[in-house]
């Protein structure tokens, strides 16, 4: 059933073929000119837009959440934002990330060291989103290549940047509950005065 | 001219044309950029021109090397062929009245023998290369080549008859009515096909076709014996342009505010640069495609326009024009 | 003129002498093209540049350029290099080397005897070679083009024979998967292919 309908089909398809192949010095010529007709649409490209960005004069548009070169911030205090936690070496895919945890005298928490070898990293971006105090962020900047391979592992005053990068106001101690020298526990923000649980009052 | 003054033409054409090879590959990275809506090579020098001496230094520098496995002395020769043709072509060439090397009575067939030597270039490198893709690449380019070769000279079979002479001078002369790209239009373009095939430029570059060869015949090249291929195609490609000029838009002639040779440069480089918009705009044909356009279609126009011309030419002329 | 047909004489022997003894088939080609070379050389001086460019185009551009295609098909490899040289030792060539020997003997005495008178000195043309095919010798081009005709007969009738040959392997190849009872879409394509090939054969 199919089989001669499809029979029938194909007939139909062929004579149209050999309508088409009786005019075939016609196909010929059709041919040479399409192809003539493609040529001047090519020629007629000279006169569009470039779209090169003729790039060290005329630099490329980056959007703000363009991921580049890693910085780590400070908090709106000029302190140091990154508390050494290793969530960001963690979730590294590269591994490219290392560092040293140690405190100061007051309890707080920072890297002795950060080291970021840029020519292992892939900029995905994992370690800003696994960090918890936004120390470490991806900046709109590119322009980092180097004649020695060595050049290309940052340490941590390579990365450490002077402002709070892309959120101004935030600082971890100021609303974490953790005691550090100057805030002592419920003294950060919106945190209710620790519960005396020894006390009998409500 | 005296002695003196041919070899001092024929040293300044020598270099002027390696000069214009070079120069070309700036020109072809160029425009086939402005028609991709790009800039292409633009740094070195004004408009990037010096781009095309630095990519001369650095072939000139790369290692040469032989494989251990090809044929040395024959893997030698073959690029030095086709370089060696394709110049040895422009000695025919008349760039102006009295301008030319070689003013000989059989010029048109000394441009098809040194193409016709030029594909032994091809061939003995995919052999001597020992390399797969090379022979396969050669292969294809003898078959390609013989073939096109076959209705290029019958394409211009009209032309000879129109002009009476195989003497590139008295063809140029034999234009001043008209030139020949009027009454042989379809000659015109037999004649440009196959020169593309010839040359094997884009679309027609089956012999060196990368997506299915890698670089066909000189897979195996590099260095200068490499840069030798390049030449020859960018002399092939200035040559067969050169006779197109010759053969079909009058060589030199054109109106008197120009120098005849500045007409003939100008008109050699419009079609020179129409070889490369072929190659910015078309894709390249199946082989069978390629083959079979050339025995079924090109031939038999090629024969007819044979026949159509003689007949006309018989018809209109008087026998004693007809003989001289 | 005459230091350089000397020259061309001597390379065409030269080269032909090292066609002949080359093992390697593709060196021979190579010598073969540059002794062509040289003959053409010797045509252009004794005054036929016309006859000198068609030896160059056809001999050397189409015919040699097919036996280099042939032995590149071929793929001749070690083997055939070892059974040449057993082909050149001296019991093989000696035999007709003297026989040939004695022929050019003979040519020299001929030579040295007749006078040849001197060679042409017009240059013989293309309208003249023309004048002369077409005139005289019309008979022996007719009989040539009637040879040249049946040799592209018998080409075309070969091509054909291969081509119905593989069109019958396609075809059948392509009718297997309907016999299989592949499903619907494909049995269309094929039993369609198979109607293209049929009508194909017949035409």
């Amino acid at each position: 059933m199919i089989d001669e309908r499809s029979i029938a089909a194909a007939k139909r398809a062929q004579t149209s073929e050999r309508t088409r192949s009786e005019s075939w010095l016609w196909s010929q010529v059709a041919v040479l000119l399409s192809q003539i007709r493609s040529m001047a649409e090519v020629f007629l490209h000279g006169f569009r837009r470039r779209e090169t960005i003729q790039y060290p004069e005329e630099k490329p548009y980056l959007a703000p959440r363009f991921r580049g070169r890693i910085v780590l911030t400070r908090d709106p205090d000029g302190n140091e934002r990154c508390v050494a936690c290793y969530l960001c070496a963690v979730a590294c895919p590269v591994d490219c990330i290392s560092l040293q945890k140690t405190e100061d005298e007051t309890g707080r928490w920072y890297p002795e060291w950060f080291r970021i070898n840029f020519s292992r990293c892939i900029y995905c971006g994992l370690c800003e989103e696994a960090c918890p105090t936004y120390a470490i962020q991806l900046t709109p900047d590119f322009e980092m290549s180097e004649y020695d391979r060595r050049n290309m592992v940052y340490e941590k005053e390579h990365l450490l940047i002077s402002g709070t990068g892309k959120y101004p106001g935030y600082s971890f101690y100021r609303v974490a509950g953790r005691a550090i020298g100057g805030k002592d526990k419920g003294e950060a923000e919106n945190e209710a005065p620790p519960v005396d649980v020894r006390g009998l009052m409500p | 001219m005296s002695v003196v003054a041919m070899l001092f033409f024929i040293v300044v054409l020598l270099f002027a044309l390696l000069a214009a090879a070079a120069l070309l590959t700036w020109v072809e990275r160029r425009l086939l950029a402005w028609w991709q809506d790009r800039y292409g090579p633009n740094r070195a020098g004004p408009f990037g021109i010096l781009q095309a001496f630095a990519d001369v230094i650095k072939i000139l520098l790369k290692e040469d090397w032989i494989p251990p496995l090809a044929d040395k002395p024959v893997f030698v020769i073959a690029p030095a062929i086709v370089a060696v043709t394709m110049l040895l072509g422009f000695a025919i060439v008349p760039l102006a009245p009295g301008l030319v090397i070689a003013d000989l009575n059989v010029a048109l067939l000394f441009f098809f023998a040194m193409t016709g030597l030029s594909v032994y270039s091809v061939t003995f490198a995919g052999w001597a290369s020992n390399n797969n893709y090379s022979l396969l690449g050669s292969l294809r380019t003898a078959a390609q080549m013989i073939s096109y070769e076959v209705f290029m000279l019958l394409s211009l079979v009209g032309v000879v008859i129109l002009a009476g002479s195989f003497r590139l001078t008295d063809i140029v002369d034999a234009q001043r009515g008209m030139w020949f790209f009027v009454p042989q239009f379809v000659g015109l373009v037999v004649f440009f096909l196959a020169a593309i095939a010839e040359t094997h430029r884009l679309p027609f570059d089956l012999p060196e076709a990368e997506h299915e060869l890698v670089a066909g015949y000189h897979t195996e090249y590099s260095g200068m014996k490499f840069g030798l291929f390049f030449l020859g195609e960018y002399l092939g490609m200035m040559l067969s342009s050169a006779m197109i000029v010759t053969l079909f838009f009058g060589g030199w002639l054109g109106p008197p505010f120009l120098p005849p040779i500045v007409w003939f440069l100008l008109k050699t480089a419009f079609f020179v640069c129409l070889y490369l918009l072929l190659r910015a705009a078309l894709p390249r044909p199946r082989y069978d495609q390629l083959m079979g356009y050339a025995w079924k279609f090109l031939l038999p126009v090629a024969l007819l326009n044979i026949v159509v011309t003689g007949a006309i030419v018989v018809a209109t002329r008087s026998p004693a024009e007809v003989g001289s | 003129m005459t230091t350089a047909f000397y020259i061309f004489g001597a390379i065409a022997i030269a080269a032909t002498i090292l066609t002949i003894t080359r093992v390697n088939a593709m060196h021979a080609l190579l010598y073969l093209v540059v002794s062509l070379l040289a003959v053409a050389g010797v045509f252009f001086i004794l005054g036929a540049p016309f006859a000198a460019m068609l030896e160059i185009i056809v001999y050397a551009g189409a015919i040699i350029v097919l036996f280099v295609f042939a032995v590149m098909m071929l793929n001749l490899g070690d083997v055939s290099i070892e059974q040449e040289r057993r082909w050149l030792s001296p019991d093989l060539w000696l035999g007709p080397s003297i026989l040939s020997a004695i022929l050019l003997a003979e040519l020299v005495y001929l030579l040295s005897i007749g006078d040849l008178g001197a060679p042409p000195g017009e240059p013989v043309g293309a309208a003249a070679v023309a004048a002369r095919l077409f005139g005289p010798y019309l008979l022996a081009v007719e009989l040539a083009s009637m040879l040249l005709l049946a040799g592209l007969v018998g080409a075309y009738r070969i091509g054909r024979i291969l081509d119905e040959r593989t069109a019958e392997r396609t075809s059948s190849a392509e009718r297997e998967p309907v016999a299989a009872g592949a499903d619907a879409p494909q049995r269309v394509e094929a039993t369609a292919a198979s109607v293209f090939a049929h009508d194909g054969e017949g035409e």
